[in-house]
């Protein structure tokens, strides 16, 4: 299958190596990928703050480059939220409002896809250690994912799942929102942080980069040596 | 004029930074999630209960005025008043007057946030009416000189230890901290206080259309004495509160308990349908009922958020909500707080001036996901945001948009700018932590990550070099 990757902005710039994660394992099922390299940003930073317009302005560009695709994969479940789910409203009663449902449609979050489009939960990936699953709002409420990374997570030889008291917490990011009322987001992403410590896990493992650089944010503050992984990165390893 | 994102920072900091009251909520909340996940297993299908009750309110919210009639039309055949309020100012003099009309000077009230919301107390009080709040929570706060800290649960804020002191300050009670004995203490003040009131004031928990009854669901026993004893009762009724017919209660009762307090259902639940009638040993002589609007047909004019009026107060959301959680009730200075405060306060009190509210969030969904009837919570705080853009947009903001989506639309100038960080990074570093610094609002509480070496799409180029 020819998969295309939407890799978001701040996984581009901060995290590629996630991206090239999600590149091993996709190769490694046998698939062939494609990341066209005019894509920018999912649009969500002007969306959230309420700016539709511009919003709807950096959409239509993913959507015209998305638009051959097979299946897009994402590699965020919060972008893949924007895609899936705010995309359709975003364009509501827009020219490009079926295209924007087509879009919506053939694009799936990284673990999504892997488990209900491939039908895959063991990608033959080793990685020892204690760690524990934080649930990305986007990807938990948006799109209903809360089995899927936890099969792929229980199928990987050497680890450890421990579920953390408020895996469903929200950590706080929230985009902007985690600087416009920084007060409010840190005290959030302190009472998840005390969860994850809580479990003892060395790492704590997410299917969204965004929640992870407020958890290890905190983390790093707090002087505490947990790590945090994207979900891609401990499937690579092998 | 007040600036209300100014008080709510202030506040919001305040109370984020007070480990104790954190802790202190967390704990009040831990005994509510089990009780609430028990109860809700007890009902046989609790999602199917909530598409019911969401159906259920989205046909009394949409043919409101119809229901209303009959609501209204059905108390007046056994003798009620009823009062169309368009407005808070309206209800409150209304009220008033029915005070003056008969004399009254002291005036028993069991829990209202409608009253709250149109600020009937200092109505009431200006006017020279002693008003007792009958509700222990609320008798509590109202000792405190402070609104109520949550829609269900006013006092949870406090410690027994702080309401023991409280007590003996204003009542002159011993110290304890025995929930009992401060709950004797209350009572012996309230025993009294029924029988010297000459009205009672309460809201109501739903409106019955097709018997033209009110429904009050309590546990205290105190909103029963408090509308039968004195010979007047003034009931304060939202008009969304509609339900089309009796037997909805069958699912709202046991609903708003489980999903309100935890409770399989609450203790007292109680219709009243009119004034003493000819015959009967008790009962007020005159009955009331307000109805009031105060802008909520404004909220049913907008077809996006009309959903937004199916709420029952059961204030679900609060206790759901992290923001609330740790921010407390009275950073909001609303008198409904948590999502649903910050999804209807814009539309009753002004979406320019409340609109950080809807800001104050991370979109996390949690409040949707727990509402029994459905109300789709998180994403009317996107919809809020979107209208006050609309309207005003913020200069700087604005630009900085417009910017965004300038960058984002060519993707050579965004990888160019991902280079310009990349050499600007290190300068930031060297400001990092002090008010040079461009990230202070993250890095002051929190690590951020350093820029990749190399973005995803050199990393790709390279890869597919041979």
């Amino acid at each position: 299958m020819k998969i295309t990757l939407f890799i978001p902005c701040f996984v581009d710039q901060f995290y590629p190596q996630v991206g090239m994660s999600i590149v091993q394992v996709l190769e490694r099922l046998g698939h062939t990928v494609d990341y066209p390299e005019a894509q920018t940003c999912c649009g969500q930073p002007a969306f959230n703050a309420g700016y539709w317009d511009e919003a709807r302005a950096v959409a239509e560009r993913q959507m015209t480059i998305f638009r051959d695709a097979e299946a897009v994969v994402i590699a965020s479940g919060s972008c893949g939220a924007m895609v899936q789910v705010f995309y359709p409203e975003l364009f509501r009663h827009h020219p490009r409002e079926k295209e924007a449902r087509i879009l919506a449609a053939k694009t799936f979050e990284f673990s999504d896809f892997l488990v209900t489009q491939l039908g895959v939960v063991d990608v033959g990936a080793r990685f020892p250690g204690r760690v524990t699953f934080h649930d990305g709002c986007h990807a938990l409420r948006e799109l209903g994912l809360k089995k899927s990374p936890r099969q792929l997570l229980q199928h990987v030889r050497g680890l450890e799942l421990v579920e953390m008291k408020e895996a469903e917490t929200c950590c706080g990011f929230g985009g902007t929102f985690a600087v416009k009322f920084p007060m409010i987001s840190t005290a959030m992403g302190e009472v998840k942080c005390a969860s994850i410590v809580e479990t003892g896990a060395e790492y704590v493992i997410s299917n969204d980069s965004s929640c992870l650089m407020q958890i290890q944010g905190v983390l790093d503050r707090q002087g505490k040596p947990i790590k945090t992984l994207h979900l891609a990165e401990v499937l690579a390893r092998t | 004029m007040k600036n209300h994102v100014k008080e709510f920072r202030e506040l919001a900091g305040r109370y984020t930074s007070d480990l104790r009251h954190r802790d202190r909520i967390q704990k009040a909340l831990a005994g509510y999630y089990t009780r609430r996940e028990e109860h809700q297993t007890r009902f046989q299908d609790w999602a199917g209960a909530r598409d019911l009750a969401a159906e259920t309110k989205r046909e009394a919210i949409n043919h409101l005025d119809r229901y209303l009639d009959e609501f209204a039309s059905k108390l007046e055949a056994r003798g009620t008043k009823v009062f169309w309020a368009p407005g808070a100012r309206e209800a409150r003099e209304y009220i008033v007057e029915v005070a003056r009309r008969h004399k009254v000077r002291s005036i028993i009230k069991s829990k209202s946030m409608t009253a709250e919301e149109i600020h009937l107390n200092d109505a009431l009080e200006r006017e020279g009416f002693e008003v007792v709040e009958s509700d222990l929570g609320e008798y509590i706060v109202q000792l405190r000189h402070e609104p109520p800290y949550h829609i269900v649960f006013p006092a949870m804020h406090l410690t027994r230890q702080q309401i023991s002191d409280l007590f003996h300050e204003q009542l002159g009670s011993e110290f304890t901290d025995d929930p009992e004995d401060l709950t004797m203490t209350a009572r012996r003040v309230m025993r009294r206080k029924y029988c010297e009131a000459d009205m009672g004031v309460s809201g109501a928990n739903f409106a019955i259309a097709e018997t033209g009854m009110i429904s009050i669901t309590e546990n205290e026993g105190n909103a029963r004495l408090t509308t039968s004893l004195p010979k007047v009762h003034v009931a304060l009724v939202g008009i969304e509160k509609v339900l089309p017919k009796l037997s909805d209660l069958a699912l709202f009762l046991p609903m708003l308990a489980t999903a309100g307090a935890g409770q399989p259902i609450t203790c007292y639940n109680t219709l009243y349908g009119g004034p003493r009638q000819p015959g009967e040993p008790d009962g007020p002589e005159e009955f009331h009922v307000v109805l009031l609007d105060n802008r909520r047909t404004e909220l049913l004019a907008d077809a996006e958020q009309r959903d937004a009026l199916h709420c029952i107060r059961c204030g679900a959301c609060l206790n759901a909500c992290p923001v609330f959680k740790n921010i407390g009730g009275h950073s909001y200075g609303t008198t409904y707080q948590g999502p649903i405060g910050s999804v209807i306060t814009p539309h009753l009190r002004g979406l320019q001036d409340w609109k950080h509210l809807s800001q104050a969030s991370s979109l996390c969904g949690a409040c949707t996901e727990t509402c029994p009837v459905k109300i789709d919570l998180h994403h009317h705080l996107l919809h809020n945001r979107r209208n006050a853009v609309r309207r005003h947009p913020a200069p700087l903001e604005k630009c900085l948009q417009a910017t965004f989506a300038f960058v984002m639309r060519r993707p050579g100038l965004y990888a160019l700018a991902g280079q310009l960080a990349r050499i600007a990074q290190p300068l930031q570093h060297l400001v990092q932590g002090t008010i040079l610094d461009p990230l202070r609002p993250w890095t002051k509480t929190r690590s951020f990550p350093p820029l990749a070496p190399r973005s995803f799409r050199q990393l790709w180029r390279e890869r597919k070099r041979p």
